[in-house]
């Protein structure tokens, strides 16, 4: 068991000039589960392979426990990866798959069997022992591939997108089971992956990166109540947040026909940094439909498409009025995205005003991004 | 030719015509329609033509003859295939062939598979791989002579210099000039150092291709695992590109059962270094042993069917995967 910490870990890849992974401070907490998460390029992988030995850090370290592990060679770090086209070897069986690591490193054959046995136990593998992984589903060959992480008994598991070669259902039901295996063994795991879903399920904490930067760290639920910034505000959360940019008039955001209220805290931080603008943030499930004269408060938008799920709809819209053209542009979403009830749909080409529920708008600071904590 | 042997070969004529038809009608038979009747004849014929004049009937004409005498006028049974197996100089000629097909593929695949793995990611890599495929360019024809030189021999008397490099290098280490090509049985060695210089770019080019093509993520994974150099290069490397290999083996295999240019040009098959594909050229067509020709032909065919087999089998099997 072990931490894991990343001490202002840099990877630049030879020419190229900004860095893949920049300045990453981050530590693991002896147990967790943490997922990186990010648009593709984000450097997420980049992170996992700095820590998995595969790629270089150019500055800073990487520490496993109190070890500093930085130039340190792959096999000697007590790690374990699981990779996301599994990188079984072809010409092995399943069980000579998961017990080759030890077998290199000299383990008795007694021993090698032993844990090999135990771990398919473990993943219901032990009728596909003898197996080529070509004989295997794909299901079959990512527990393989866990398998062969699981032997190892290492101090930190590794995985890189998993779950994103198999099939939407397979996907799900692996999911719960790489979490729950995960709480069982205890062993400390970075998860990378880009479906944020995967992220907030599985995740004890989640740490969102973008352009090698790390954006915001903290447990699931805090990211989406909490975004530190615009960027997490629009990544995390699905259908994802209305985000846009409002005028700042008598002391209410203001866009078009389209008006919302802000606190007076939020006001002075706006003129604190010289200001007429303001980044709001409201997540489908805020917006409440409010009566449509109702003297200029609310956002008026008109339904393109009702997306009916059962327990919920969502209506995805485009604002109107005379200013329709301006509130698209400075609209950081494609659309105007609502929760309403599934009963009382509003059709489409209907004309809704919606309110954002009160205290459930987010702040940004429309110079930096930064959340305006109200 | 008297009249019964004539008799023969038209039996035989009708017998392969008849094969071919019974073939086609076979296959047709699965076809139901008339127009698919049609259209199969027109697509099949001409290629069972061209295969029976060009492949099928010289086959079996060989065969035949090599059961009989020098002229093709008596019938002598087995006696040239005992005659392979008794007289000294065709045993001789059996032993060079087995020496040439024991040591040319093996080490033509091991130079170029390590060469390969040496230079692959260097950045000399395009230019280390064009130096030792250059020699795939030439023909055996134009290898040997350069190799000619390479053995060359004068004889050690003042006044008079090598021309040849080896010979060269023993007279700068203090020996005397061996006369290579006359010294048996080094002199087999020496050519079939040739061949294989020639098809070990053959070798390297086919493995290099393969040892790219391994996925990256099994490279890394065997890293994680411990797998550095050599040990990377047994348990990851050569199991990947196994099927590559076993192509690039029975490839020089059968170039090596079919080499005759070699021979033929360097010693024309003098100081015991015949081998089977040269001794059928000059017992058919400088002894006029026409039978005994015919025989070694047989050999040589014979040789060659179960390696082709063993790599169709190969192939077929990568398919399926």
């Amino acid at each position: 068991m072990a931490t894991v910490t990343y001490d202002k870990a840099t990877r630049i890849y030879p020419g190229q000039d900004a860095p893949a992974v920049d300045n990453l401070d981050l530590t693991v907490e002896d147990g967790e589960f943490l997922v990186l998460v990010g648009p593709s390029g984000c450097g997420k992988s980049t992170s996992l392979r700095m820590l998995a030995g595969l790629e270089e850090v150019d500055t800073g370290a990487i520490r496993i426990g109190d070890r500093d592990v930085t130039h340190i060679p792959p096999k000697d770090r007590d790690i374990a990866m699981v990779f996301q086209n599994y990188a079984l070897y072809p010409h092995m069986t399943v069980a000579a798959n998961m017990g080759f690591a030890l077998k290199i490193a000299g383990t008795p054959k007694a021993e090698i069997q032993r844990r090999v046995m135990e771990a398919a136990k473990l993943l219901d593998l032990v009728e596909y022992l003898d197996r080529k992984p070509k004989a295997l589903s794909g299901g079959q060959r990512q527990r393989v591939a866990m398998g062969r992480a699981i032997v190892r008994e290492p101090q930190v598991f590794l995985m890189d997108e998993p779950l994103s070669n198999l099939d939407a259902k397979l996907r799900v039901s692996t999911r719960t089971q790489i979490a729950s295996l995960q709480r069982r063994l205890g062993i400390t795991t970075v998860y990378v992956t880009h479906d944020q879903i995967e992220a907030m399920t599985m995740g004890d904490r989640v740490c969102v990166l973008k352009d090698g930067v790390l954006q915001q760290v903290n447990t699931p639920l805090a990211l989406y109540d909490k975004p530190a910034n615009v960027f997490v505000a629009g990544f995390i959360g699905s259908p994802a947040m209305n985000i846009a940019t409002f005028d700042i008039v008598d002391g209410k955001a203001q866009l078009g026909e389209a008006s919302v209220p802000v606190p007076t805290s939020v006001l002075s931080a706006v003129s604190a940094e010289d200001s007429s603008t303001l980044t709001i943030g409201f997540r489908p499930e805020s917006l409440v439909p409010a009566s449509s004269d109702n003297g200029g408060g609310g956002i008026p938008v008109t339904v393109d498409l009702v997306e009916e799920l059962g327990a919920d709809a969502y209506v995805y819209g485009h604002p109107t009025g005379p200013a329709a053209a301006e509130q698209v542009e400075r609209m950081r979403s494609e659309a105007v995205i609502a929760r309403v009830e599934p009963r009382m749909a509003p059709n489409k080409g209907d004309k809704v005003v919606f309110a954002v529920r009160e205290g459930e708008s987010h702040f940004f600071s429309a110079k930096t991004g930064e959340r305006i904590e109200p | 030719m008297d009249t019964a042997e004539k008799l023969i070969q038209m039996v035989l004529a009708i017998a392969l015509f008849a094969g071919a038809m019974g073939l086609i009608l076979m296959l047709v038979g699965r076809v139901r329609r008339r127009a698919d009747i049609v259209q199969a004849f027109a697509f099949i014929v001409p290629a069972i033509l061209l295969l029976a004049i060009g492949l099928i009937y010289p086959a079996l004409r060989t065969a035949y003859q090599s059961f009989f005498d020098r002229t093709t006028e008596a019938f002598v049974g087995l006696a040239n295939y005992q005659a392979m197996f008794e007289r000294d100089d065709l045993l001789i000629v059996l032993r060079n062939t087995l020496f040439w097909v024991l040591v040319a593929p093996v080490t033509a695949t091991v130079i170029g598979l390590i060469y390969a793995v040496l230079v692959d990611r260097t950045r000399f890599e395009a230019f280390a791989k064009a130096l030792i495929f250059m020699p795939m360019a030439i023909s055996l024809v134009g290898a040997s002579v350069i190799w000619k030189f390479v053995y060359a021999h004068r004889p050690d008397q003042q006044g008079i210099e090598q021309i040849g490099v080896l010979n060269q290098i023993l007279v700068w280490l203090g020996f005397e000039p061996q006369q290579f090509m006359l010294n048996a049985p080094l002199n087999t060695f020496l050519l079939i150092a040739i061949l294989i210089w020639v098809q070990a770019g053959f070798a390297m080019t086919v493995l290099s291709a393969a040892i790219k093509a391994i996925p990256q993520d099994i490279v890394e994974a065997g890293r994680l695992d411990g797998l550095y150099g050599v040990k990377m290069f047994r348990y990851v490397t050569v199991p990947s590109i196994r099927p590559a290999l076993i192509v690039v083996l029975t490839t020089i295999s059968i170039a090596t059962l079919k080499v005759f240019d070699i021979v033929r040009t360097m010693t024309g098959g003098q100081f015991e270094t015949s081998i089977v594909a040269n001794e059928f050229y000059t017992q058919s067509l400088v002894r006029g042993n026409y039978g005994l020709g015919a025989a070694l032909a047989m050999v040589l065919f014979v040789m060659v069917i179960p390696i082709v087999i063993y790599n169709v089998r190969q192939m077929r099997k990568a398919d399926i995967r």
